[in-house]
């Protein structure tokens, strides 16, 4: 038995489009076998292909050795195939264990066994090291514990080869090492994956083997051992990618946002932003460091009107924008890319021309005395679709059936055009491949020469340590130190954003 | 299939259907359904007076039916129309028996205090949804049995002695035509008509062409995308209940100042406001919808009253009938799903 599984010259059509052409992937047994493509390049077909959601046009599906068909899920799962999606598949009221047996409860006397399954799911968890508390709800753990209820799910199931979406996209840098982890204890158990995945430094630290897919053609499949991230992305991209961003040093002007002695609490009274000090200065980007949770929403939230700030100062231009209404803020001068674009950034049901006058509706000329001017509302969103390279059928396509990428793209273009004088970038590439984080990248620091100043927030190290200027580390609410990328490292940076090293971080003079 | 044209089959195919069922349900009853059909068509459109009628019975619905849209557009659930277009009836009647004008002041002042009522009405929901998050659905409900309730004691301490009505309105507040009544051999049908399809114009330009409307919409949609954008969701929430409510309130005046000219005490809902749901739902929500969805539900029920007399059919199997309709819009996710297996097997 060479292979576990066997996709063999796979083509699945949709109406109008070809998601996989020719695409071959085989998987050994025991080995972590990587799908590498960009968003919308048909990574998912596949992988629904298997599971039996899709049916293929053409080529065969041998499960060892033995030719199949699946035709629902189910059969999937009889074959000892689990997935484990992106976007949990969970029951928010339940617990770990009744999500876990959901669909496969032993049941005594008409009642279901919870103790015997709860002991079911303690001796997997334990032996697969994923530790899971079997009796507390799912809307009381974290994110990082969800996943593993997920993985739990496909093994309790029997599972032999997981399918892994996106893992990484959802979890936290600390969450991502203990993920890695049990991936090689799952290998070690003697079970075969897939990772469906964009990122080139996970494939480069767990994989064994690289199925590459470009707009869904199969590229082919090399040995990670002997290959590089560069050549991957490559491959991926079908040109050459730059992964050190290309930038002149920053000639830092007047300063644009000055917060001093900020204080901003949650919804439970608590303090999430404390006595915060921070600026930007014109024709700089400062990037906020730091472990999700540490501040950094609330203070975006604060500085853009959208969440009450206790005390303190927020002056941009030198003007009090304090607890100001996010309107007033947005019409004093500031763009931001919010964190959540489907939740804060777009409305998704609206085309996406409409999407792209979300703050500026109301004023001439997209508006006269209150009537909307469709023409021109249309004819700015034409410009700025083409301007920013937004992928769509048309200006009038729901902005929900545009990918991710050219999602973030299309509210980039919005808050660049608006020609804010601070440009607040909330994880502005979450979930994006390499070529759409180049672009982006590019343009915040287009902003930037132009002489704007740009918040960068971001949990992805790279990212803060490729863009940034100046690096301000938040802690539990507090601008713990400010270094320079040039001068600091990664590992650095790590010790600052778990709070066990402080630098002074004074007020204004931190510069 | 594409979408528009789905929006479009899938409540034929409901309407269809809701016959097809209703029509096993009389002869399982032991009814003579082709008689029953006849008579319900005969009752509606057989003769110009019954036409008049439907035409009538339309207007009410039509605005009820924009009330529940117009909500559910923004991202609310507006059940209290009937106790909106109550208030409006009451008031549209007080303001009808009170004064004395000439028609040209009159007359607006009834149909504006109609609205005004609805909109205050609503407006309680509103508040308290934007203020304090409490869902509209349970306010509205509970302000349907308040607004019954308190027009009723209106109506007999205030605007009578002691009398189950009040009097007529004055001649100068009324919607009555007998210009319309001589066109359809009597029937009761009045200038109201050419309101209700202003109103369902004005719902149209309001939602799709300014911008408050476009704000209305962001709302409904998306909240959190609408704060970060500066829209004031509180304020919206609020604007839109109001606008519902002047439209159900409006509905109210159709009864008020044309079909009926005062109001009674009234021993229970008129189910005009609940007919506005099943309305908005068959006519997607959308202004063209509702028209033919308040046309199909109006004449179905001035129809039906024809049934017991010529076939001896009841009447009430045309609420059946009218509930099944509904059950299968509400149920069109599965017609959906036919559709989808019906045009996939013609493509290959």
């Amino acid at each position: 038995m060479d292979y576990v599984i066997e996709m063999l010259n796979i083509r699945k059509e949709f109406p109008g489009i070809v998601a996989n052409d020719n695409i071959t992937l085989q998987l050994k047994p025991g080995e972590i076998h990587a799908l590498l493509g960009e968003n919308g390049a048909g990574k998912s077909t596949l992988m629904n292909v298997l599971f039996g959601l899709y049916q293929p046009e053409k080529g065969d599906i041998k499960v060892k050795g033995k030719p199949v068909h699946i035709t629902d899920p189910n059969i999937a799962n009889d074959l000892g195939i689990g997935m484990v999606h992106q976007h949990f598949m969970l029951v928010d009221r339940f617990t770990v264990t009744e999500n876990i047996i959901l669909g496969k409860e032993t049941t005594k006397g008409g009642r279901i066994d919870i103790k015997k399954a709860e002991k079911e799911v303690r001796e997997i968890s334990e032996r697969y090291g994923l530790a899971v508390d079997p009796q507390a709800k799912i809307s009381d753990i974290s994110v990082g514990m969800q996943q593993r209820v997920e993985i739990l799910k496909t093994l309790y199931r029997g599972a032999e080869i997981l399918i892994f979406d996106e893992p990484t996209a959802v979890l936290t840098p600390q969450e991502i090492k203990e993920l890695i982890q049990i991936l090689k204890t799952l290998i070690q158990e003697g079970k075969s994956i897939i990772l469906i995945t964009h990122k080139l430094k996970e494939i480069m630290e767990v994989c064994d083997r690289v199925t590459v897919i470009r707009k869904g053609v199969g590229i082919g499949t090399v040995n990670v051992s002997e290959t590089n991230p560069n050549e991957l992305a490559s491959l991926m991209v079908g040109r050459e990618v730059t992964f050190k961003t290309d930038k002149a040093a920053s000639e830092p002007k007047e300063n644009v946002l000055e917060i001093h002695d900020l204080n901003v609490k949650d919804s439970r009274g608590l303090g999430v932003v404390n006595k915060l000090n921070l600026n930007v200065r014109a024709g700089e980007i400062v990037g906020i460091a730091g472990v999700d949770g540490n501040g950094q929403s609330e203070l975006i939230e604060a500085i853009t009107g959208l969440k009450r700030s206790e005390s303190g100062s927020i002056k941009l231009n030198g003007k009090e924008i304090i607890n100001m209404s996010p309107r007033k803020v947005t019409e004093m001068g500031v763009g931001h890319i919010p964190q959540d674009r489907h939740k804060h950034g777009l409305v998704l049901d609206f085309p996406i021309g409409e999407n792209m006058v979300l703050q500026t509706y109301y004023k001439a000329p997209f508006s006269k005395k209150g009537i909307l001017n469709f023409k021109e509302i249309y004819s700015k969103a034409k410009t700025l679709i083409k301007e920013f390279d937004v992928r769509t059928p048309s200006e009038y396509t729901l902005a929900r059936a545009l990918s991710g990428g050219n999602q973030q793209k299309a509210i980039i273009g919005r808050e660049i055009d608006r020609n804010p004088d601070l440009l607040i970038a909330a994880q502005p590439t979450r979930g994006l491949d390499v070529g759409a984080i180049e672009y982006i990248h590019k343009r915040l620091i287009e902003q930037r020469d132009q002489g704007k100043a740009v918040l960068l927030i971001s949990f992805e190290l790279d990212e803060i340590m490729n863009v940034s200027d100046r690096i301000a580390v938040i802690y539990e609410g507090e601008i713990v130190a400010v270094v320079d990328p040039k001068q600091t490292t990664e590992q650095e940076l790590g010790l600052l954003m778990a709070g066990s090293k402080r630098k002074e971080a004074g007020g204004e003079n931190h510069v | 299939m594409s979408n528009r044209m789905k929006n479009i089959v899938v409540p034929l195919v409901a309407v269809l259907l809701g016959i097809i069922v209703g029509t096993i349900i009389m002869i399982a009853a032991g009814y003579n359904a082709g008689a029953a059909f006849i008579a319900l068509w005969n009752g509606a459109f057989g003769e110009i007076y019954y036409t008049g009628e439907v035409i009538r019975q339309v207007t009410p619905l039509i605005l009820a039916g924009l009330a529940v849209a117009f909500a559910f557009r923004t991202g609310l659930f507006n059940i209290g129309v009937e106790g909106q277009l109550i208030v409006g009836w009451l008031a549209a009647v007080w303001v009808g028996v009170a004064f004395e004008l000439p028609k040209f002041i009159h007359l607006p002042l009834a149909v504006l205090a109609a609205a005004a009522a609805g909109a205050l009405w609503a407006f309680i929901p509103g508040l308290l949804k934007a203020k304090f998050k409490v869902h509209e659905v349970i306010v509205t409900i509970m302000m349907n049995y308040v607004a019954l309730h308190v027009s009723n004691y209106i109506i007999r301490t205030v605007l009578s002695e002691k009398s189950d009505r009040t009097e007529m309105i004055a001649d100068s507040a009324s919607l009555r035509s007998p210009f319309l009544e001589g066109l359809t051999d009597y029937s009761r049908l009045h200038w109201g008509i050419l309101i209700a399809l202003a109103c369902v114009f004005i719902m149209w330009f309001l939602l799709e062409k300014t911008s408050k409307g476009y704000e209305l919409r962001a709302v409904g949609f998306n909240q959190h995308a609408s704060e970060y954008a500066g829209m004031s969701v509180s304020k919206n929430i609020i604007l839109s209940m109001v606008i519902s409510g002047a439209f159900a309130g409006l509905a109210g005046a159709m009864e008020a100042l044309g079909t009926f000219g005062y109001a009674a005490i009234k021993g229970g809902f008129t189910g005009v406001g609940f007919d506005g749901i099943a309305v908005a739902l068959l006519g997607g929500n959308g202004p063209i919808g509702i028209i033919f969805a308040a046309l199909l539900f109006g004449s179905l029920k001035v129809g039906a009253l024809n049934m017991p007399l010529e076939a001896g059919v009841p009447n009430e199997l045309v609420d059946i009938i009218i509930a099944l309709i509904v059950f299968f819009v509400a149920a069109s996710y599965m017609i959906r799903i036919f559709i989808d297996r019906i045009s996939k097997k013609g493509v290959k």
